[in-house]
This record gives structure tokens, sequence and C-alpha cells, in this order.
């Protein structure tokens, strides 16, 4: 909600802006989300990332088996006007893609924290402990903007 | 002269600045520009780019330079700085054409207008302002005429799309229906008498650009004024992004990119806006050796095969990886809902149905040649 004082948007933009950062959710500083289920971590980009990229049209996600390593690229995420490489939260290997989103990559945008990239098993689920807190991130993105 | 370098600490600012800022715009840096690149409220880009290719959008394209030639001998000196024939041009005509540099590279493309007996409008980029201005100003010397940097008097507002024509007719007295394409007339707009209506465009459809008085005040009240009587024709605000595409789509070409100081006439695919034969020209006896000579590349359009989108910069390869060129544009295009680009090639990859790689974070993603430009407006039925 503070972003949304913040930017002083109308109130017609409001109703779909009010995108609040799960709570159950960890976040890094590069805009991807994590969702950790036991072993499994779910990972997305957030809204914050979506809205800044604009329209979605292309995602390179890794394939079942690779590994990923906490803080390396693990894939790509292209706006018409942007190419942003995806940052991985923690380290892991890829147990499922979200095969959806290389034919429908406008879902990022449509929901952001619903439409995951990658489900991953944990290599070290400590490292989850680093990453930030949805109240953090959300400061860290209202620090960001300002 | 203050040129402000590209790079300058503070950005230049149109008139319209606040009132893209008003209406929730994404602003970018745009050569030395603080510019819109969309408007996220209204959709963003993709909505912006269907809007003006199915309906009408706006533009503020006040960015774009302004040269005033005038005086006796100013055709002469139009014909000495510029590739196209301007003795061509009929009263209120105007014609797509590039200024050279004596190797026969471009110093920038351009429209030029005929306002008047001995007066003609240059329409610049606006990266290259200040050198265009220069250049114009110096390679006019020995011919008598006046040259005038206009480039700070204008808000330029396009109006483009299919129902462009409709939008605008609403706020002007000037029958629009008798200004052909790449005609200009001039009338009344927003109440403010004699104002400069062209029907030119960089979007690849149909629309006009209307020049209205710079001042704060006036520019917002006339960008508002064609957003309000627009509202029921769907009408849409547009930035650089949307601007982009639709050129890219329709394979306008964009300075820095498609064409530049490293690339000719030839090489670019502009042959039919160069008359060799007009008569002596800045470029023209470089261009008559590079025929010679043999053109080795050539500009193509691209349209992936696999998945990937080519980008600016990146290489074209050949079956085997080895490099054989680059991309200069490249995107999704919103309209053709295809991944585009327009690539330099050795001519021998240049016909249709060519295969080449472009290199995509270190792999060869496959593209094939396709016939430009890859959009066409339909003809008007009537």
């Amino acid at each position: 909600m503070r972003r949304v004082q913040l930017r002083r948007i109308d109130s017609a933009l409001l109703e779909n802006d009010k995108m609040a950062y799960p709570q159950d959710f960890k976040y890094t500083k590069e805009h991807e989300w994590i969702k950790i289920q036991g072993n499994t971590g779910i990972i997305g980009i957030t809204d914050h990332a979506q809205e800044s990229l604009g329209d979605i049209v292309f995602v390179e996600l890794p394939k079942p088996g690779a590994t990923l390593t906490a803080g390396k690229s693990f894939g790509t995420v292209e706006s018409v006007k942007a190419v942003s490489d995806l940052y991985a939260p923690v380290s892991g290997m890829v147990t499922e893609v979200n095969e959806e989103l290389s034919k429908s990559p406008e879902k990022i945008n449509a929901d952001a924290h619903g439409a995951w990239m990658i489900k991953i098993s944990l290599a070290n689920p400590a490292e989850s402990g680093s990453l930030l807190s949805a109240q953090d991130y959300e400061k860290f993105v209202s620090e960001e903007v300002a | 002269m203050s040129a402000a370098p590209a790079s300058a600490v503070t950005p230049r600012k149109t008139a319209l600045n606040a009132v893209h800022r008003e209406m929730g715009a994404k602003m970018v840096d745009f050569n030395g520009w603080d510019m819109p690149v969309e408007y996220p409220r209204y959709g963003g880009i993709i909505a912006e780019h269907m809007g003006v290719r199915t309906g009408v959008g706006i533009f503020d394209v006040s960015h774009m330079g302004d040269i005033r030639v005038q005086g006796p001998q100013a055709l002469a000196a139009i014909q000495h700085i510029t590739i196209n024939d301007a003795a061509k041009l009929a009263l209120g005509q105007a014609q797509y054409s590039a200024m050279l540099y004596p190797q026969g590279t471009f110093v920038d493309d351009v429209i030029v207008h005929k306002l008047g007996e001995d007066d003609y409008l240059i329409v610049i980029n606006a990266g290259t302002r200040e050198k265009d201005f220069t250049w114009v100003r110096n390679n006019a010397r020995g011919f008598n005429c006046q040259v005038e940097n206009l480039s700070d008097d204008f808000t330029q507002i396009a109006i483009q799309g299919p129902r462009g024509v409709e939008l605008l007719q609403k706020l002007t007295d000037a029958d629009l229906s008798a200004v052909k394409f790449y005609w200009v007339t001039r009338g009344t707009v927003c109440g403010l008498k004699n104002i400069l209506i062209a029907r030119t465009g960089y979007t690849a459809e149909d629309g006009f650009e209307i020049y209205v008085p710079s001042d704060v005040e006036t520019s917002a009240r006339v960008w508002k004024q064609v957003l309000e009587a627009g509202k029921e024709l769907g009408v849409v605000p547009c930035g650089l992004g949307a601007r982009n595409t639709l050129r890219l789509e329709g394979k306008l070409a964009l300075y820095g990119h498609e064409i530049s100081d490293t690339i000719n006439v030839w090489e670019a695919g502009l042959d039919r806006f160069c008359k060799m034969e007009k008569s002596e020209f800045i470029g023209r006896d470089a261009l008559a050796r590079a025929k010679t000579e043999g053109v080795t590349r050539t500009l193509v359009g691209l349209e992936m095969i696999d998945r990937g989108i080519a980008r600016d910069g990146y290489r074209a390869l050949d079956s085997t990886g080895g490099e054989i060129g680059y991309v200069t544009s490249g995107s999704y295009a919103p309209f053709l809902k295809k991944n585009i680009a327009l690539a330099y090639v050795p001519v021998s990859y240049s016909a249709p149905g060519s295969e080449v790689g472009v290199e995509i974070r270190g792999q060869s993603v496959k593209a094939k040649v396709v016939p430009t430009p890859f959009y066409k407006r339909p003809k008007k039925g009537s």
C-alpha cells in the first residue's frame, strides 16, 4: 500500500495496482520471489519486476535437472523493450518448469506472484536466511523507486 | 549554441514533459531527452502499438528538430545538401530524403517540406539536432539563403493510425481529405491560427504531424484537446517504445541503427530516395564509386525461426557459427506477433528464405530472411 501512496496513482489504476507482497514468500534484491515448502522452492519474479519491465514477451527457463547456484543467472525474461537476467535466490536442482509461460509470457504481467517459473529442490535450505522478507523487499523497492 | 551532449546530467525536456509525468508515463533518457517510453495506465507498449495499427495514437515528437532554409537559392542549397530531388516538390509537398557526408554515409535522414517558393523546412532527428544544424548552415554558406534553427519553436504532435484523420478533422478547419500522404497544409487547430499540418509519420500508418507553438501552456492545452477529441475513437497516448516497434514493422530507418556515418545509401537500401541524376550533391561521387565497386553488405529483414529475440547489436552468424553481420534493430513485433529484426548481412544472404543464425546469449538461434517491409498498411477500399 505504501508504494501506491508514494507514486500518487489515481483511483482507476489503484484497483489493479494494489498488489501486496505475499508474506510467505522470500525476495531478492534482483526482484525474484521464492516460496519455500519443505525442501521445495517455487520461484518467480515480483510484481515490481513485471511492472518495470512492461509487456513481457519472452521467457527462457532452464530444463528439469539443471543446477542453480544462488546469485547466479538461471534464465532470461524479455519485455518489448528490455532483456533481463533471472537470478537464483538459492541453490538447487530444477524439478519442474512452468511450460505455460513460454507460450503465454504475458501471464507474468497479469499475476506475477501466481505465475511461477520453476520449482527446485533446495541444495542448502539455510541459504534462504539471507533473503528479504516481504516487508524488507517492499521497503527496498520503495527506496529504489524514490 | 549551448549544445548539450547526450550524456548531459540534466536531460532536455519537451514542453509536454509535465503532462507525460501527470499521465503516469514511464520516462527514459533518449539521446539526451527525457521522454515517455510508454504509458502503463493506458495499457503499455503493446496496447499503444495496436492502438495505432487499428485506431489512433498520439505521440509527443517535439524532440525532433526543424531547420528552415529560405531565400532565392534555398532550393539550390537543399539540392546540394540532400539526396532526393527537391526540385520535384510542389508547393505543400514533402519528401523523405537524407543528408550525406562526402564519403556517402549518413549525416541523418530527413523530411524536406516545401512550404513556399524558396522556403523549405527540413525535419531532423533528436539525437542529431546540433550536428545537423551545423551541417546545413556550413554547407549552405555558398548559397544566397538563410538557415534558421526552429527546433525549439515547435511542439510537434504526431496523430497516427487509420482513424487519425477523423480525430484531427474534429479540431481543424483545414480540409484534411484534400491533403495527400506526404503533403502539408496550414489551418486553424484547436483555435490556433496558421498551424502547419503535415500528413507524415514514423509508424507505417496514415497520420499527421502538427507543429504548434512550444510554450508549455499552449502545448499542454493542444495535447489534452487532442486526447479529449479522440476519446470516442479510443485514442491512446504512445511513447517511444511503440514508436520504435511501429517503425520497425514498417522497416523505417532509425539513425544510429539502420543508418549511420559508417553506412551508405546503397547498403541501407534507400536507393529510391537517392536521385543520382538530379545534379551534384554532397556524397554523390562517393556513392557513384561505391556502386561501381559493388555493395558487399545489405540491410535485410529477419524473422526468428527458433525461440529468441534478436536485439540491436547481436551478431549474425553463418551455418558454421562464423560472424557475417549484425542486427541493427530487433524486437517482438506486436501487430505481426513475431520476433523480427533488421540486420546487415553479406549480399549473398539477401534472398528471402536464406537462413542465418543470430547469436543470442552465446547460442546461434535460427532466423530466416523475409521480404520487407514486414508490415504494409492496407490500401483504403474507397
